[in-house]
Order: C-alpha cells, then structure tokens, then sequence
C-alpha cells in the first residue's frame, strides 16, 4: 500500500526565505494494490513534482510517505535509487526510448539494473512486447516506431520488472484522442493485472475517467472529484 | 561486464560512431607519435651505448685527451704501476678518405695485446696471394675493416684506400677485417705504431685504456695517476663515458617526447569535448535513468568507462600505429630523426613491453581525463529538471577561470626562473603545461569579449550564430579547447623555429665572413695544412688576406664532454658573434684572453672577466674570459683564442681550415683552382659562404622536419576536435534545426549557419591559442632552449605566416563543422520536431 501523509512541498526560491510559499501542502493520500487513480489540476499546481516527491527525485518539505512499510521519505538518494529500480515504473509524456538501444534492450534496461542475467531479461522483456501488442519489432530501434508505438514500448518497460507502483506523467500528451484511449486502457489494463498501483496524472478528462479515483491537486491538498465527461 | 553497462554507456559510444572514432584517432595519435619517439630514441641510445661499451671492452678506466693527442711517453710510465694488471694504448683519428664524401674512423691499437683488453678491435688477417699471416697484423700499410665499414665503403680484402694525412694523400691496403667488433659500427683498425706513421702522429696517442689489478683501491689509484696526467688528460669509467655521449642528445630527446606529449593532451581535450557536449545531449537520458534508479555513483563510473575504453582502444591502436611510426621514422630520417647525433647509427627496433603498457596506461588516462568533467557533470543533473521537456539539452555553462588562469600564469612566471633538472628544462615544461591550462581557462571570457565586440549584421544566419555565442558560450569553449592546445603548439613551434632559423642565418653571416673557405677536415681530423702550404696559399695571386683555423677538442675535467678550441684571429674579439663583452680596462696581459660560447659559459658556469686554468698542448694556460659569444655549431661548449697566442702557446702552426679574402676583381673559381693546385687536387673542400649557409640551413631544416610533421599531426588532432563536437552539437540540435527550417530557413542555411558557428569556434580558438603560442615560445626560446642547449636567440614573430596559418585553421574549421553537421542538416524538418530526444 502507498500511504502519503500531508506532504508539503514549497517553492524552490522561497524554502530559504522566511514565510516560504507552499506549492502544495497537506497532501495525502490511500492507494492499495489494483488501484490506480488519476490526478487532475491546473497547469503550475504541482503535479508533476508531486510524482517525482513520490519517486524521490525531490525532496518534500513535510510529512510522510510510505510504501508497505518502507518510509520512502526517510531514505537517501542512493537508497531511494535501488528502491525504485526494484518497486517504481515510470511512463512519460516524452517517451524517453533510448535511441541508440532496440525496442527489446529498452524494455529490459529495468532487469539490468536489476543484474538479472540477460537471457531472462530478453525473455521477459519479448513476452511483455507481446502483451503490449508490438510482438515480432523487438528487434526494431526506436526511430522506426510510431508515437503510439514508442508509448507502448515505455509502457513494456514500465512494467516489465512488476514493480509496485507505475507513476505516468500524461502518458497520453502526444497522442492522439483515439490512440490515447487505446493506450491508456492498456496502461491501467497491465497495473490491474499485475496487482500494481497507479497514479496517473493528465489534463485530459477523458483520460481521468478511466482510472479507479480521479483526485483533484490544489495549494491546499489531494481532492476526490467527479468527472464530467 | 554488467549489461547496463555495456548495452547504456558503451552502446552510446557506438551511437555516435564519428565523434568516437575521432577521439580515439586522436588518442591513438597521441600515443603513437609518444611511443615511437620513443622506441626510436630508445633503439638508437641501445645501439649507440652496446657500440660503446663493446669498444671500451674490460677496461676499468680511460685516460683520455685532446683530439689532437697526447705524448705516447705517459704510456710508459702507467704501464709500470704495480696496480696496473692491463694496459694498452689507443689511437684515434677521424680519417679523410680523398675523393669520397664519407670519411673513416681509425684506430690504433697494440694488435698483440687487443685480445685482452679490446677484444673488440682485435684485427684478423684474411689471406690474399703470399701476403696473409700474423705479420699482416704489423705491415705499415695494413688496415682492417668492419663488415658494416666495407659495405659502406665498398672494398674487398686486397682492396686499397685512400687515406688523407695532412694534405698528403697515403695507400692503406685492406688486409683483413674486425670479427668481433659491434655490429653496425663501420671503423677500421690498425697497429698503432703503423698508424702513427701513416698520419703523422709520431709520439702520440689519443687515450691510455687500463685493467687495475684486483683489490686495487679505485679512488687510491685515481689519485696515483692524478698526480701523473699533464692537463688536460682525464680519468674516465667507459659507463661516464657512455653517459655523457647519451646525455648530448637528451635535451632533443625530452623535447620530442614533450612534443608527443602534447598531442595525447590535446587527444584527451577531444574526448572532454565530445563527452561533454554528449553529456549535454544526453541529459534527459541521464535523468531519465537516474528516475529509473540508476545512481549518481554509477552514472559517473559509466561516464568514465566509456571515456577509459576509448582510451584503452586509442591506446591498442596507438600502440600497433606507433611500431608502425617508428619503422617509417628510422627508414626515412634515421636513428637520430634527423638531429645528427647518431649519424651511420642503423638501430633495430624492438618491442618493448613496458614501454608499450605504459603508453596504453597513458591512453587510458588520457580517456579518463576527458571524461572526468563531463562525468561529474552528468551526475549533477537534477533528474527531476532534467526529465522536464526542453531540458537543456547543449546550452550549458563552463564556469570561467579568469582568476585561476591569472594565478597559473604567475605559476608559469615563477616556473621560468628555476634551474633544469639534470640538464632537462622541467619546470619550463611545466611552466608551458600552466600556460596552456591558463588560456583554456580564460577561454569562456574570451568568447563572451568576441561576441560583445562583433556587430549584430543584418542575415539571420550571422545573427543567430552571434545570440548562440552570446547563450552559449560554453559550447564554443568545448569545442575550441581542442584547437588551443594545438594552435598554441604550432605558434609556439612556429615561432620559435622562425627565431632560431633567422638568428642561425645571421650568425652564420658573421661567423663566415671570408669570399672563401678551404677544409682540410670538414668531418674528419687526419686532414690539416701544415705551415708551408698556408704560406703558399697566402702567396697566392688572387688572395688579399687569409686567415688560418686550428680546431682542438678540450677535456676541463672529468664529469663533462669535451669543448673546441678554435684558434683563429679574432681581432680582439670583435668579430665574433658576441652577446657580452668586457670592458678591456685594467686587464692583466699575461693573461690569455678567450672567448666563450654561450654553452660553455653555462655548462662550466663561466663568466666574463672569469679566470680559468685551460690545458692547452699539455700545460694549465691562465686564461681571462673575454666575451661570450653565440655559437649553435657546438652544443657542448667551445672556446676562441687568438691564433697568435694558440701559437705561442702549441709551436703548432698547422690548420685545419682557411679563410681567405679575395683581392678586388679576383674570381672565386680561379682562386679555387689555384688552392686546389697548391694542396693537392683532392686534399681540400673549398666552398664560398653561400654554399656553407645554404648547408647549414638544409640541415637545420632536416633537424626540424620531424618538429614540423608532429605539429602537423597536432594541428589535425585539434581539427578533429573542431569537427567532432561540431557532429555531437548538430544531432543534439536537429530540433532547433528542424524549427528553424520550419520558419523558412533552407538547409543552405542551416549549412552556413554550422560554417559560421565553426569559422567562430576556430576564430575563439585561434586568437586564444596564438596568444598562449606567444607566451609558450617565450618560454621555449628563453628558458627551454638555453636549459637545453645553451644558447640564445633573437625572437622574430613571423606575422604573416602565423595569419594565414590561423586563416587556413578558421576556413578549415567551417568546412568541417558544415561537414560534421550534414547529417541533421539533411534530416526532415518534420520529423526533426517530433523527435524524442
């Protein structure tokens, strides 16, 4: 289970001034296996940051966060490193496919860093090719890829070492409506499946509506909001 | 290997194949040009000591003199010394072979008793008709040769030579040969006494060769024959005499290595370059990686160990490039390169496996060193910033060094005026290293003071090519580190060569200032004209003046190489090429007044006014240093007195060369015919000084033609550079391309943009570099050159070629950034914006 317990994050400028200026604050939040929630809110709120405070790629200002057991706030940056490599996916608005590695090395560069040996990382990393739909282009390098297909090979890798919890930054930005639905079920479809969880953050709408919870991100904290389509 | 490892960062080395595969050219340069010197040097010093030490045979010490001899009498006395197990005298003589170019070196030896202490000089009879046999070994006219010495001079046993001795020319027949001498030695051998008949050397003997008696205490012995050796005789060991003959060319040997040296440094300034600018292109992979859970501490070991297989492949190929190298340098300039200090010497190259690893070792560090900043940089990156897009993906900052550099320039200052380090300008190398490191620390200032200063014109192209090096100023400073370096080598060396070939051509233009020069033994010492030949030639009809030179070899002590006695009239001194003088006032006359050159007075600490005891013909002459004077024939010193008073002193009134002066409307050619009559046909060389200048140049020029392909071979390197980065820049800019062509650029112009970009970062480059060459010429002209070999020169810039050299550099560098970026010039505009990275 992730557990946020009201986290704050200030501005960058304004954490050493006096009266710093709070980007976010309080915000928590439950998720538990299966689940995957969308975060919403307007551009400048914070999102982002607030999944790279999960990811501990910033460091929170105050409160707590917890995944099972581990205080993920209470770790240094090269613990916090070998944690995520082990429990974290990630899924970007730009895909982030290493251009100079094929789709298959892509998708297993998790298990690398993992040390698993490399036969098994290439079986695992075809057999997810397969199920995110692009079985037979292992072999392809990234500059022969679609953009929907680019965001199905970050998908593969995101979930190819089953990590606990896959973080998505507007998976869907650069695709188009219909291909974004087709990827964003796929997304959620996999963390389901894999008895993982989500936390989906997007501006679309649409997008939102396909996860568990949509929550809402303020100044004042994590919201839950209804959709309207 | 870890995966993550081989397949993220050594992957990447494979992805950007151009920038690759010039920065490991340039550290397999590098190691090459460093290793082959190397190798060459260290093959011609093995020769070159092996020949010695063969010669000196079991000997524990050697008595040695002038080049003009000793009395053979002292012989005698040694030989009775009851610690003296073996003795044996030697004769010496550098011997003109009439009618051919090359001359001879003959020995004397007792051919009874080389056996025991020259094994290598024992003569062998080879047998032809009735005239074999042990007596061969004593005929007057008896000569043995060497294979090498036969092959060089094309004779046969039973063949005869002719030989010169003063004027006179003599017969020696071959009568044998040298079976045990060193290979690659070409000398011959005779009995000694024959041999002092032959060249008029009666009663004299070049060096007394001994064994002392076991349990004979060495410094009890030396001071027995201390006490015995008229001045100018020394006691040597063969191993201080091997030393000092190799310590001769250290100098240019540490200068070559210096010079290799340089190029791996601007070998590893490519690697920083195009590992920094691939830091900057990668970093949103790196952040991305990092989010992935990659750590800074294995970021950076990535980083480096891409930049360490680099080097360790550069080092390979350096390695197999450089055995490669060295074969071609001895083939084509010899064991010497060209210097002349192992002239005839055929060395044969090894391979050597400490050498060999410790030039990979340098290649290795050479790729670590690049790819130190750059990795440190890459872990840096904020991952969070990093993964944001429009991540600074090349618009990076260098921090500016202006105080540092200030700092390493007052290092270089200070560095200046420390002594050599026996005998090797270090600290003026190192003081070379500050500047370097100085002016690429003051590079980023530069290139921000060039952009305020260049006017904002009216084409786009120019414009943003302008606000690039204004943002960016950080990227034109990687990529000109590389073109400083080697900019500032070639100015450095250009400089200093112009200094030094100007100061040569004047110098040679006093010290030859006859209408013609006649050489008894330009080369060799058995040729001289005794004193009713000079009076002959003097009488002659188209002779105004003429004036004779004795030339002598001088041992002043034991521990350094001997220095020339030039006797000639000097008219006081004033027609030497002085750099100081006295003041004559008040100067005791019994005093014999010489005139050092500047190596002598450095290398024996000697000044004006200074008052040494020098043998001259077996005495301690008092003498006064009169003046000092710049001589570049002789590195190891060399000395001139008044004929009159070499006279007075040696009763010798013989010489070596004349110098004559022409009466009025006399012809050169027929005052040559009417010499050559007077002297024998072949006795002589007669040359005007425009021949002897022209020689003397050639042989300058040949001296600095491996100087010059080095440079050459920097210069390319830097240009790598230039082109290199300028390939990393331009894929790391295809979406700035693609946007610009978006808004109605045309690939032309994105090619020109590139060429201005690259003529700019040459231009940044080059006036840095030309600045810092300024500065290192100084260095090498006033403190690496007068540590090294004593003398000075006159500094002469040579403006014009240093303006077309940069001109050349800045065109070149354009054509290689527009070259370097066609790739993602050629790229579609569309799928250049939606590009990932």
């Amino acid at each position: 289970m992730l557990e946020i317990s009201a986290v704050t994050k200030c501005h960058e400028k304004s954490v050493t001034q006096a009266g710093s200026r709070a980007l976010f604050a309080d915000v928590s939040l439950e998720l538990h296996k299966g689940e995957c929630v969308a975060i919403m809110g307007e551009s400048g709120v914070g999102k982002s940051t607030l999944l790279n405070c999960i990811a501990g790629l910033e460091p929170v200002d105050g409160g707590v966060i917890r995944l099972d057991d581990v205080e993920l706030t209470a770790l240094d940056e090269a613990g916090f490193a070998r944690l995520r490599r082990k429990f974290f996916g990630f899924v970007f608005q730009a895909f982030h496919v290493l251009p100079h590695l094929t789709v298959a090395q892509n998708v297993a560069l998790p298990l690398w860093l993992l040390d698993t040996n490399e036969a098994e990382a290439a079986r695992q990393a075809v057999e997810m090719i397969e199920r995110v739909g692009l079985g037979g282009r292992g072999d392809d390098w990234p500059r022969h890829l679609s953009g929907g297909e680019l965001q199905r090979v970050a998908i593969a890798r995101a979930l190819v070492h089953r990590p606990l919890l896959v973080l998505a930054d507007e998976p869907t930005g650069n695709l188009d409506p219909e291909r974004a639905a087709d990827i964003l079920d796929l997304l959620l479809e996999r963390i389901r499946s894999a008895d993982a969880m989500g936390i989906i953050v997007t501006h679309s709408a649409a997008a939102a509506r396909r996860a568990d919870r949509v929550l809402r991100l303020s100044s004042r904290g994590l919201t839950e909001q209804a959709v309207v389509a | 290997m870890k995966p993550v490892l081989r397949h993220l960062f050594l992957a990447s080395l494979r992805y950007s194949r151009f920038a690759t595969a010039l920065s490991l050219l340039a550290i397999a340069l590098g190691v090459a040009l460093g290793l082959a010197v190397q190798l060459i040097h260290d093959a011609a010093l093995d020769e070159f000591g092996r020949g010695l030490r063969s010669l000196a045979g079991a000997v524990d010490l050697q008595l040695t003199g002038p080049r003009t001899g000793f009395d053979d009498r002292l012989y005698a006395e040694i030989a009775r010394l009851p610690q003296v197990a073996d003795i044996a005298p030697v004769l010496e003589l550098e011997v003109r072979l009439p009618g051919r170019t090359q001359s001879l070196r003959v020995f004397g030896v007792d051919v009874l008793r080389a056996y025991r202490l020259h094994a290598a000089f024992q003569p062998k009879p080879e047998a032809t008709g009735g005239e074999g046999g042990e007596f061969a070994l004593f005929a007057p006219d008896a000569l043995f040769l060497t294979t090498p010495a036969r092959t060089a001079l094309g004779l046969e046993t039973g063949a005869t030579l002719r030989v010169q001795s003063g004027t006179v020319e003599r017969t020696l027949r071959i009568a044998g040969g040298v079976p045990a001498a060193p290979a690659n030695q070409p000398f011959g051998v005779m009995d000694i006494a024959a041999m002092q008949q032959v060249f008029d050397h009666i009663g004299r003997i070049s060096r007394i060769d001994l064994r002392m008696r076991s349990r004979t205490d060495p410094d009890d012995m030396r001071t027995v024959l201390k006490a015995m050796l008229p001045p100018g005789v020394e006691i040597l060991t063969p191993e201080l005499a091997e030393s000092q003959a190799v310590a001769l060319s250290r100098a240019y040997r540490v200068n070559l290595t210096m010079l290799a040296a340089i190029a791996l440094v601007t070998g590893a300034f490519l690697v920083f370059s195009s590992q920094r600018l691939a830091v900057a292109r990668r970093v949103q992979e790196f952040a991305f990686l990092r989010a992935m859970g990659l750590t800074r501490r294995e970021l950076m070991l990535g980083i480096l160990v891409e930049g360490a297989v680099l080097g360790l492949a550069g080092g390979v190929l350096g390695i197999a490039l450089g055995h490669v190298l060295a074969r071609l340098a001895i083939g084509l300039f010899g064991g010497d390169l060209g210097a002349g200090y192992f002239e005839g010497l055929a060395p044969t190259l090894r391979f050597e496996p400490l050498a060999a690893i410790a030039y990979l070792v340098a290649g290795v560090l050479a790729g670590l060193a690049g790819a130190w900043g750059p990795a440190r940089d890459a872990a840096r990156v904020n991952p969070a910033s990093g993964l944001r897009a429009g991540a600074d993906s090349g618009g990076f900052h260098v921090r500016t060094g202006a105080f540092l550099a200030l700092v390493l320039a007052t290092v270089a200052l200070g560095l200046c005026v420390l002594p050599p380090v026996s005998g090797v300008p270090v600290f003026g190398y190192g003081a070379v290293a500050a500047i370097l490191a100085a002016a690429i620390l003051v590079l980023p200032a530069i290139a921000s003071s060039i952009h305020r200063a260049w006017p904002p014109g009216r084409s786009a192209t120019v414009r943003l090519a302008r606000a690039r090096l204004g943002a960016a100023p950080g990227q034109a400073v990687v990529a000109a580190a590389g073109v400083v370096a080697s900019v500032a080598l070639a100015a450095a060396m250009g400089i200093m060569v112009t200094s030094f070939r100007h100061s040569l051509d004047a110098w040679l233009g006093v010290v030859l200032p006859a209408d013609l020069y006649v050489s008894a033994s330009r080369g060799a010492n058995s040729g001289y004209l005794d004193e009713a030949l000079i009076a002959r030639v003097a009488q002659l009809d188209g002779v105004e003046t003429l004036r004779p030179v004795r030339f002598d070899s001088i041992r002043l002590d034991a521990t350094h190489s001997p220095v020339t006695l030039i006797a000639r009239p000097v008219d006081g001194g004033k027609i030497l090429p002085l750099v100081s003088t006295e003041d004559r006032e008040g100067k005791l006359p019994e005093k014999v007044p010489i005139w050092i050159s500047e190596a002598m007075a450095a290398i024996f600490s000697l000044d004006i006014g200074d008052e040494p005891l020098i043998p001259i013909a077996g005495k301690p002459v008092p003498c006064r240093v009169a003046g000092v004077w710049r001589d570049y024939a002789r590195q190891y010193g060399a000395f001139v007195i008044e004929l009159d008073d070499y006279r007075r002193l040696t009763s010798d009134f013989s010489a070596n060369d004349l110098g004559i002066w022409l009466r009025r409307g006399a012809s050169p050619d027929a005052v040559a015919a009417e010499v050559r009559a007077a002297t024998g046909d072949r006795a002589v060389d007669i040359a005007v000084p425009r021949e002897i200048r022209d020689r003397s140049l050639a042989i300058f020029d040949r001296t600095f033609l491996v100087t010059y392909l080095m440079e050459a071979v920097a210069v390319v390197i830097g240009l790598f550079g230039v082109s290199a980065s300028f390939a990393a820049l331009a894929s790391a800019r295809r979406r700035e391309f693609g946007m610009l062509r978006h808004l109605g650029l045309t690939r032309r112009d994105i090619g020109r943009l590139l060429a201005i970009e690259g003529a700019m970062t040459a231009a940044v480059g080059s006036v840095v570099g030309l600045a810092a060459g300024a500065a290192v010429s100084v260095v090498l002209i006033e403190v690496v050159n007068r540590q090294s070999f004593h003398w000075s020169m006159d500094i002469r810039i040579p403006f014009v070629g240093l303006a077309a050299f940069a001109c050349v550099l800045i065109t070149l560098a354009a054509l290689a950034a527009r070259l370097s970026g066609r790739h993602a010039m050629h790229q579609s505009a569309v799928l250049a914006v939606r590009e990932d990275w």
